[in-house]
């Protein structure tokens, strides 16, 4: 007979792991990454993938000259995710180096300094982003017309819905908004009129394939993504019916980085808050951010930054909000 | 002009308003501290080493205070400044002179990885708290050092390690400052504090076995089996054999070490002690020779 | 009852592993030898009565209540005590037993041996306090794990009024069917048993919980408690851990206990577990003590795992080896099922009043996986079923915060373990909490004790 293992108790344990999860919301990315390749063609696959691979770089080179741990983290996925959100959040002709630095600062700054998985405060591939849109910004809000399949750098660009919403706002003149693609291309992508915006924003359908599969895999549950995109679409339906120069909720929805944030940003684990009651508060606030500063900021997408605002507010939400006790209404 | 005027009353404005704030604030929040917390801590070595256990001389001061407030300061005292300092704080504090002698964390337990066969794996939180509530642990005996490192996470002074090769938590007698939060964290309990003895010398029962001997025995070959040898050795009355396992009173104990030689488990330590003279070392292995009947008269028992 | 009731927070649903649901039980042979623990249940350990030398019976007490919270044991088995020494138990430390060598099986006079049903209309001097009495008598305990001694819940305190009785038979932990097997083979002594519970507690209401995963139990109570009106057999749907107490007044009454030390009379029920419901129809209608029980033999590396009627006091061994013998390699050994059963250090720890089940885990089960970091997915938040937050509290039980950790009502916890079950990085969730409840406890009591 061998020996006895003890441990306490439970004994057993579901078939859940981070892999699992960090595997499965890939998964979740590819019905959009795809779209993309036919939209943007061998440029989006190009800036992909060199996100994906210069986050691992530097998620391994961290891990094993810095902090000198002998785990390997490459392995469980979450570089490789954030990785490939980042670059879902770049335009498909963004040169390499821009890229490599927006990696180094999403896995570098906004993961590794604060300890790797699981303790970084701020979504590292929004940071990422938001470093490379106020460094670079020229390079970030020149978005190529889609439909070029064979060039990169030298993609024609063009005005994305966003730019188009802002200007009539800024102008006040809502005839602008006539230029808006309809709703279902909107939902599709296949915007010909002007430039569609970053790699995984251009489909939102493929975006929401991704989120049923996440819901039905248990990976998240529906309360960031449906607070925020319920919270943007009523808000701005009551702004456009006070004043017709913002655009109609169908299309503020559909447009920009609102759902890619939404479904796959916002509902991150690390930087979401824990209790499903949080999660609605944070939801809500980012879907109110997100109208403000696309309606009122000086950026016309404003889902980064709102997401980021909220991120520094989740241990604050943790602290406050707590899940209904067993037995709490009696006690009342 | 204008706008040197303007910028000069704008200033002086937020300065008096700020300042008006500062004052208002300073005076609604002070914190009053008692006086006598600056004089004792002035008595202090000021090193803020933390060896008495608290953050800083600081620290052990307000807790001086709190506890001559609180009517007594036993317990507190500083390694570092000693009896003397002690003395005067004492005398400023208007308290009795505690009379504290070193003391030295000593883990009471022999069973080693050769000592003690393992007969279990265990698979969990490794903290010695888990693996307590857990059972035994990972050998038969239930007393014994489980070698997590509770005491370890818990020593702010880096004297305690758990070495590797024996798997026992193993204090470094020059880093202890006995503050006692080793003794604490030991769920079992095996972590003592003793009087650190002249030059350090000190002989101690290595274990806290309450097994009775036979199955103590089995479980670690170096347990205290409680047969009472020791005491019948004793010419000072220090040992005292209760629940199957002896203890020396540190307060009795001589160091004459003939408890050392009769224990036939060797369960019994002296450490410090000069390395015995080429002499008397042929006497030692008899004494190692010894074991085999000693075991016999044991199995009598 | 269209809709399936179940608890309203959190909660999980482990793989079934429910091997042994169609063995038949068989009664498990005599032990060469029998242990018996002194503390079986909660409360003060029993004070023995016998000593070394005395012949005993089957049914002959040989050690009496310790204490109020505290219930009296039998011996399982004729012949004489041996010793009474310390052994390896189910906590797995050397506890005080009586260790008695089997000689022939003679039993005490008075236990009523045949398969009479007697029921408590042909019994109509049976009082309330008699009820109580003799099961306090026949040391009847908790027989789904916890082992509490049945009299005291039968006994409310002032403050609160029962009103109906709730029988467990949920059997939410994987692998065991001890409690269906009882169910499908003593269903008339388990109502019985139920309405002597009912009349004890003086309430007229009674419900038995059982999960729609045994629809012929379901079926068989459902028919056979018919003639009485005051009883209803609930459907509850499969979730772990609805047999905890809470859970199940919550499921059946949908009344939540507010948090500790409330218990569930406090909200008006008495949870009591099917086999307890045997036991104390046994221990009153045929005045048999508390000695021999339903025990699932269980594991997917045993060769023919199956349920028994065994003595206690019989050593797990003896049964495993009833059922093939222990696996090779490193196996885990449980007292209990899988979610919150003892791993034991040694194959010779006797059957108690309340090991339900011995589990046999093997291979990669048997070990856990290495940790990773908490990712915060919030997946321990949302099975909790109390409505904490274990990776707070595990985290802060870590950091020593024992303020924080009680007012995060560390205290609350039932230690189910769905959290730890359900975490993706495999982090020891449940054995930081555990150590900082048990902190958190000795803390509080401290400080009742000085007020």
């Amino acid at each position: 007979m061998g020996k006895l293992i003890v441990s306490l108790s439970p004994h057993a344990h579901g078939t859940d792991s981070v892999e699992r999860n960090m595997y499965g919301v890939i998964i979740a990315l590819l019905p959009a990454l795809i779209v993309s390749f036919f939209y943007f063609g061998i440029g989006s696959l190009v800036v992909c993938a060199a996100s994906v691979v210069s986050c691992v770089f530097f998620e391994w080179l961290i891990n094993r000259f810095v902090l000198k741990s002998d785990r390997l983290t490459v392995c469980d996925g979450s570089a490789i995710l954030t990785g490939l959100l980042l670059g879902f959040n770049l335009p498909s002709n963004l040169p390499v180096w821009i890229i490599v630095l927006g990696a180094l600062v999403a896995i570098g700054v906004a993961k590794m300094t604060f300890g790797g998985l699981g303790c970084n405060v701020f979504n590292p591939a929004l940071v990422g982003r938001c470093f490379l849109l106020v460094s670079f910004p020229a390079q970030m809000t020149s978005w190529p017309v889609v439909g070029q399949l064979g060039s990169y750098l030298d993609a024609e660009t063009g005005a994305t819905p966003l730019s188009l919403m802002k200007t009539a706002i800024k102008t006040g003149d809502a005839s602008v908004l006539n230029d808006l693609p309809d709703s279902l291309h909107l939902l599709l992508g296949n915007n010909a009129m002007g430039g569609a915006g970053t790699i995984g924003e251009v489909c939102a359908l493929a975006l929401i394939i991704g989120l049923v599969y996440m819901l039905w895999k248990k990976i998240i549950t529906w309360h960031i993504p449906v607070s925020i995109i319920a919270t943007v679409f009523v808000v701005s339906g009551l702004l456009h019916l006070a004043n017709p120069v913002y655009a109609d909720p169908v299309a503020v929805v559909l447009s920009g980085g609102l759902m890619l944030g939404a479904i796959f940003m916002a509902t991150d684990y690390v930087t979401s808050p824990m209790t499903h009651k949080g999660q609605l508060i944070y939801g809500v606030a980012i879907g109110l951010l997100t109208v403000l500063i696309r309606n009122w900021g000086s950026y016309p997408e404003g889902m980064s930054f709102a997401i980021l605002i909220m991120n520094a507010f989740t241990p604050l939400i943790n602290t406050y909000v707590k899940p209904k006790r067993f037995g709490e209404v009696l006690q009342k | 002009m204008d706008l040197v005027l303007v910028a000069v009353i704008a200033l002086g404005a937020i300065g008096l308003v700020s300042s008006t704030v500062l004052y208002v604030c300073s005076k609604k929040f002070a914190v009053k501290e008692d006086a006598r917390i600056g004089e004792v801590a002035e008595l202090l070595p000021q090193a803020n080493c933390g060896g008495c256990g608290f953050a800083g001389c600081a620290g052990l001061a307000d807790a001086l205070v709190k506890g001559a407030d609180a009517g007594s300061i036993e317990g507190l005292f500083c390694p570092v400044g000693g009896q003397e300092v002690m003395g005067k704080v004492a005398d400023l504090l208007g308290m009795a002179v505690v009379n504290t002698e070193p003391m030295v964390a000593v883990v009471r337990c022999n069973g080693t990885c050769a000592n003690r066969p393992r007969i279990a794996e265990y698979s969990g939180l490794r903290t010695c708290a888990a693996m307590h509530a857990c059972g035994a642990g990972e050998t038969a005996c239930g007393y014994g050092c489980l070698g997590c490192g509770d005491c370890v996470a818990a020593c702010q002074f880096g004297a305690i390690s758990v070495n590797p090769e024996t798997g026992i938590a193993e204090v470094d007698e020059d880093k202890c400052t006995s503050c006692g939060a080793c003794v604490k964290a030991c769920p079992r309990g095996i972590i003592e504090l003793r009087k650190k003895g002249p030059k350090g010398r000190r002989i101690y029962v290595s274990c806290v076995n309450r097994d009775k001997g036979p199955v103590a025995m089995k479980a670690c070959k170096a347990a205290c089996i409680g047969c009472g040898k020791c005491q019948k050795e004793c010419q000072f009355d220090a040992i005292t054999v209760a629940n199957n396992v002896a203890y020396i009173d540190p307060a009795k104990c001589r160091l004459c070490r003939k408890c050392e030689k009769a224990c036939p488990t060797h369960a019994i330590v002296s450490v410090n002690f000069p390395a015995p003279k080429p002499a008397t070392q042929p006497a030692a292995s008899v004494g190692a020779a010894n074991v085999e009947p000693v075991n016999e008269g044991e199995a009598k028992q | 009852m269209n809709i399936i009731r179940t608890f309203r927070i959190g909660g999980i649903h482990p793989e079934e592993n429910k091997l042994t649901h169609e063995v038949e039980t068989v009664a498990a042979p005599l032990p060469k030898q029998a242990i018996f623990p002194l503390s079986q249940h909660i409360g003060a350990p029993a004070k023995p009565v016998v000593k070394k030398g005395d012949r005993v019976k089957v049914g002959t007490m040989i050690a009496e209540a310790g204490g109020f919270v505290s219930a009296p044991i039998f011996s399982s088995v004729s012949g004489t005590v041996v010793k009474i020494d310390a052994a390896v138990d189910a906590t797995g430390y050397r506890t005080p037993v009586i260790i008695v060598n089997v000689e022939g099986d003679e039993w005490e006079e008075g236990i009523d041996r045949s398969d009479k049903l007697e029921t408590v209309e042909a019994h109509p001097e049976l009082t309330p306090e008699g009820i109580v009495e003799s099961v306090k008598a026949a040391g009847v305990t908790g027989m789904g794990g916890a082992g509490f001694p049945t009299f005291v819940k039968l006994c409310p305190p002032p403050t609160a009024k029962a009103e109906c009785v709730i029988i467990n038979a949920v059997e939410c932990e994987p692998y065991i069917t001890s409690d269906y097997r009882l169910m499908m083979e003593h269903a008339d002594e388990i109502v019985v048993g139920l309405q002597l519970l009912m009349k004890a507690a003086k309430v007229d209401r009674g419900y038995i919980g059982i999960e729609v995963n045994k629809p012929k139990a379901i079926a068989l109570l459902t028919e056979k408690v018919k003639a009485d009106p005051r009883i209803e057999v609930v459907p509850l749907k499969q979730r772990y851990p609805q047999g905890g107490e809470k859970q199940l007044v919550d499921a059946v009454i949908r009344r939540q206990v507010p948090a500790p030390p409330a218990i569930p009379v406090n909200v008006g029920a008495i949870v009591q577990n099917v086999g307890t419901a045997f036991a104390v129809y046994q221990a009153v209608m045929k005045h048999k003590p508390l000695f021999e029980r339903y025990t699932t033999v269980t594991g997917k590396r045993l060769a023919h795992p199956g349920n028994f009627l065994v003595r206690m006091g019989t050593p797990m061994r003896e049964l495993i080896d009833l059922c093939g013998g222990m696996p090779e390699g490193d196996n885990k050994l449980l007292a209990g099922g899988p979610m919150m059963g003892k791993a034991l250090t040694s194959v010779d720890v006797p059957v108690c009043k309340g090991t339900n089940s011995v589990t046999v885990i093997s291979d990669s089960e048997a070990r856990r996986k290495p940790a990773d970091p908490c990712i915060r997915c919030a997946k321990c938040v949302s099975v909790c079923p109390m409505g904490l937050e274990p990776y707070l509290l595990a985290t802060a039980s870590a950091k020593q915060m024992w303020d924080k950790v009680e007012a995060e009502c560390i205290t609350s916890c039932i230690e189910c373990g769905s959290c730890q079950y359900t975490c993706p990085s495999h982090r020891p969730i449940l054995d930081n909490i555990r150590f900082g409840k048990s902190k958190v406890m000795g803390i509080i009591r401290a400080r009742n004790a000085k007020k």
